[in-house]
């Protein structure tokens, strides 16, 4: 059993280190004088510098992170919807449908959810720009959530709602106290995946973007063009390190929280 | 009374299905009856049909189908494990953080981890093998792919694994089952949703895989996505890239009812 | 619940939070003023100076978009969503974007500095009497070569390309006109031909050379070519001038076979707002200083004659990248093949990668 324990942990150590292995690359040459991601010449801070003076690339972040924020919480929302009205629907048939629409979006092509998209905003007319990569990253993060939230509502048994309904609780009651409760992970999950999918995307911003905005990824893509600049490295190496502490200092404060309340709310 | 619950929930999703689902695949199938020269045709689906898309079907499928398994292989124990660690919301965050970096900036620090005089021959140096060519190959691609989607699959795997109810184990191992037996035949069937959906999270999305096609494995290996990408930005020919679009949604929809719940 | 409610609330109050700093921001960049000129362009293909001198000089306020391909370009031209005032397309893209009615007709009158551009890059087929584009740099397609892994051999010609010591060691750019190009050219056809013969011929003759290519890459090829992951790559001279600079030991030769001469031009869209800041623009890019400066930031050769005299001995007396015109002969601009033939170009291009060595 002891050495059970070792070996798993070996086993987690590599994946870690693999999973992480292209970011330390990336931060390791963000300090390079020598200019590119090959031959580490010197030490220097020059590419953190180039950062902070650049304005643009600042309001480019910023607008990333706000797009991400934003289109992550409102389509887990709609997100958790579409899941409790799969989960209502009786007839399988009905289910399947939905399902498999729901999976449309994940499976085309981020070029063609692009293409279509600014033909529909076109028809539609709304002018490129925050609306539109907010409406889009909305659009193509839905389905993540659904998949994500769906498993959590029918490990659910039915009995348990019944039972609340039977003891008198309202249909608000029942989907504040009963549900949501029960499947506050899936929600969590949905919501980070929702999280990578919107910093992640490029195709489909790079489609309906326009009239100035920009987020991080068109802006690399099309920095890429002469050599990526050390100053992104630099950039990454930031914005990683702040999502570390960020995400270590919430999951501690979560704890602590948790914890004094004793077992009210779980995870 | 019941059904109007019913239909408050559905009225946003649904909403949203029409404007961004069913609008957009209707678009796509319109565009695919269209030539390049804008006449109405069914010349796209015979080009679908010769050797030269079949084979990029084939061996689509094929990538696909290897990428997901070893993001299972590799996967599934690690979600184990991670299911049995201290902090262990912490570490599946940790998991998903790397996917938050920009994929393009991750795919050139793979070009030169992987490179001639990278960190990884560097290895492969030390332990006597020598310099090999990593780049470029079936291996990077694999590799870089599953990479890109293990988080994926990691996280639907966890969460099936986290409601396990661990009194099942317990008596089966009471029961005398070997350790091996109890997760063959309780643990695994039991997280079998979570893996079904991993699979078609990876599956799905791998079919339709560009930009590492051509960064990794530097156009050797062509897949249904590189071709649509092409279609659409390159030549422009939007009906072509629309046809093998519908293939793709097709695949899909075959794929979801194959492994769709059969309770 | 309380938790859900806690964490969605902090999401949204974070959100609005940073717009806010964000709209700050953009008013001190000056964003939000109305004389500005928006110029659609490659990455990284201006010297920014320039911009801060021209917004300097106009008082107009510079909006700097790019793109990563011309289809990407014209795609957002025609949906016309948004304001472009000045773009950059490369010269058979030009030819597409007035089938199309994309672009507007240059006032030749306020562009009085047109007079320095080498009359040799003028009334070219893509856009006869100039009437909607100018250009602004041009180039050709080669090879860059690494005499150190090679052992002393020159490649000189793209039947080279094919010799036997070089297995695995070229890289080709991901372009299905340079690499059929590359085919029909080797054979002694024109760039331009459309003889289905004549371009099977090509794809018989390419697939033979599919030992030999290690891989076929996008605009990582600079990298990976200072890099000497590669002995060999097929690059257009811009991309060769710059990998040059990165690393000093590798080389470049136009085949004597023949190639293709590009050329990259300032025009002005449709979607234009601001036509008098568009042609003050152009005609501030084609001021000889200007453009001499510009061309020692970005490398590639400018058209601008006068300019010349302003680069430094070793830029415009290089021969590799301002080639007298004995060989620029040789050499031909990419036609309209229409959009039936160029998808047939990219069909054979896709079953030459699609070709297992």
């Amino acid at each position: 059993m002891k050495r059970n324990g070792k070996l798993s942990n070996i086993y987690l150590f590599i994946v870690f280190i693999i999973l992480y292995a292209p970011i330390f690359y990336l931060m390791y040459y963000s300090f390079n004088s020598g200019g590119s991601m090959h031959d580490f010449e010197g030490f220097t801070l020059e590419w953190y510098k180039e950062v902070f003076h650049d304005t643009r690339l600042l309001i480019i972040v910023l607008n990333t992170f706000v797009i991400a924020l934003l289109s992550a919480a409102i389509s887990t929302i709609l997100g958790v919807l579409g899941a409790l009205a799969i989960m209502y629907v009786r007839r399988r048939q009905v289910k399947n449908t939905l399902l498999t629409l729901n999976n449309v979006l994940i499976v085309s092509p981020d070029v063609i959810i692009g293409a279509s998209f600014l033909i529909l905003f076109t028809i539609i007319g709304i002018k490129l720009g925050f609306a539109s990569v907010l409406l889009s990253h909305i659009a193509f993060s839905v389905p993540i959530v659904v998949i994500m939230v769906l498993p959590k509502l029918q490990e659910m048994s039915p009995t348990l709602i019944d039972a609340a309904r039977d003891l008198g609780a309202s249909r608000w009651d029942v989907l504040s106290k009963v549900i949501l409760p029960f499947i506050t992970p899936g929600i969590f999950a949905g919501f980070f995946m929702a999280l990578t999918y919107s910093l992640d995307d490029f195709a489909v911003t790079f489609f309906v973007t326009g009239n100035g905005f920009s987020t991080l990824s068109v802006e690399i893509y099309s920095r890429a063009r002469q050599g990526i600049s050390l100053s992104v490295n630099a950039l990454s190496t930031l914005l990683f390190l702040f999502t570390i502490v960020l995400v270590i200092g919430y999951y501690f404060i979560n704890q602590k929280g948790s914890r004094s309340k004793g077992m009210g709310v779980r995870k | 009374m019941d059904n109007k619950t019913r239909n408050i929930y559905l009225i946003p999703y649904v909403l949203w299905i029409v404007l961004f689902v069913i609008a957009p695949v209707l678009l796509v199938l319109y565009y695919s009856f269209f030539n390049v020269e804008g006449q109405f045709t069914f010349e796209n689906y015979e080009k679908f049909f010769t050797p030269v898309y079949l084979k990029m079907t084939v061996s689509s499928f094929w990538y696909a189908f290897l990428i997901t398994a070893f993001s299972l292989l590799i996967a599934y124990p690690t979600a184990y494990l991670l299911t049995r660690t201290k902090h262990k919301q912490l570490w599946l965050l940790l998991i998903i953080l790397p996917s938050w970096i920009n994929l393009l900036l991750k795919a050139y620090a793979f070009l030169g981890i992987f490179g001639t005089y990278g960190p990884a021959n560097a290895l492969l140096e030390v332990f006597g093998i020598g310099t090999q060519q990593i780049l470029f190959t079936d291996f990077s691609f694999v590799f870089v792919s599953v990479y890109i989607f293990i988080p994926f699959m990691i996280l639907p795997i966890f969460n099936s694994l986290e409601e396990l109810n661990p009194s099942f184990i317990d008596a089966a191992r009471d029961l005398g089952a070997s350790a091996w037996t109890t997760f063959r035949r309780v643990v695994f069937p039991l997280t079998l949703d979570g893996v079904k959906s991993g699979c078609q999270a990876v599956f799905i999305p791998a079919l339709s895989l560009f930009m590492i096609t051509r960064l990794i494995a530097g156009n050797r290996v062509i897949t249904l996505g590189t071709a649509i990408e092409q279609h659409f930005l390159v030549t422009q020919d939007w009906g072509m890239g629309s046809t093998i679009a519908v293939f793709l949604i097709i695949a899909m929809a075959i794929i979801m009812i194959l492994t769709g719940n059969r309770k | 619940m309380k938790q859900l409610v806690r964490m969605f609330l902090l999401v949204f109050i974070v959100s609005f939070a940073l717009m806010y700093v964000v709209s700050l921001l953009n008013s001190t960049q000056g964003y939000s003023g109305k004389n500005t000129l928006t110029i659609y362009n490659w990455g990284d293909y201006i010297d920014p100076d320039l911009i801060k001198q021209f917004e300097k000089e106009s008082g107009i306020k510079v909006i700097y978009q790019t793109f990563d391909s011309n289809e990407a370009m014209m795609t957002k031209i025609a949906q016309g969503g948004t304001t472009f005032d000045v773009a950059i397309p490369s010269e058979y893209a030009i030819s597409k974007m007035k089938e199309e009615n994309l672009l507007l007709p240059l006032d030749h009158t306020k562009l009085p500095n047109l007079k320095y551009i080498n009359p040799r890059f003028m009334d070219l087929s893509f856009d006869k009497k100039n009437t909607y584009s100018i250009p602004y740099f041009w180039g050709t397609v080669g090879i860059v070569y690494n005499p150190d892994m090679l052992h002393g051999k020159k490649p000189t010609s793209w039947n080279d390309l094919w010799d036997e010591s070089l297995r695995n060691q070229i890289l080709l750019v991901d372009g299905a006109r340079e690499v059929i190009g590359m085919g029909l050219n080797s054979l002694h056809y024109s760039l331009n031909d459309t003889d289905e013969a004549h371009l099977q011929e090509a794809k018989r003759k390419l697939s033979t050379l599919t030992p030999n290519v290690k891989a076929i890459v996008g605009d990582e090829i600079k990298m990976l070519l200072a890099n000497e992951e590669a002995a060999v790559g097929v690059v257009w001279s811009g991309d060769a001038s710059e990998i040059m600079k990165e690393n000093e030991k590798l080389d470049y030769v136009v085949p004597e076979e023949g190639s293709n001469l590009w050329f990259d031009n300032m025009v002005i869209p449709k979607t234009a707002k601001n036509l008098e800041g568009a042609h003050q623009f152009i005609n501030f890019m084609l001021n000889p200083e200007h453009a001499a400066q510009n061309a020692e930031y970005v490398g590639y050769s400018t058209p601008n004659e006068k300019a010349l005299e302003y680069l430094p001995e070793e830029i415009a007396g290089d021969e590799r990248f301002y080639p007298d015109p004995e060989v620029t002969k040789k050499l031909e601009v990419y036609e309209n093949l229409g959009k039936r033939m160029l998808s047939h170009y990219n069909e054979l291009f896709l079953e030459f990668k699609m070709h297992k060595k």
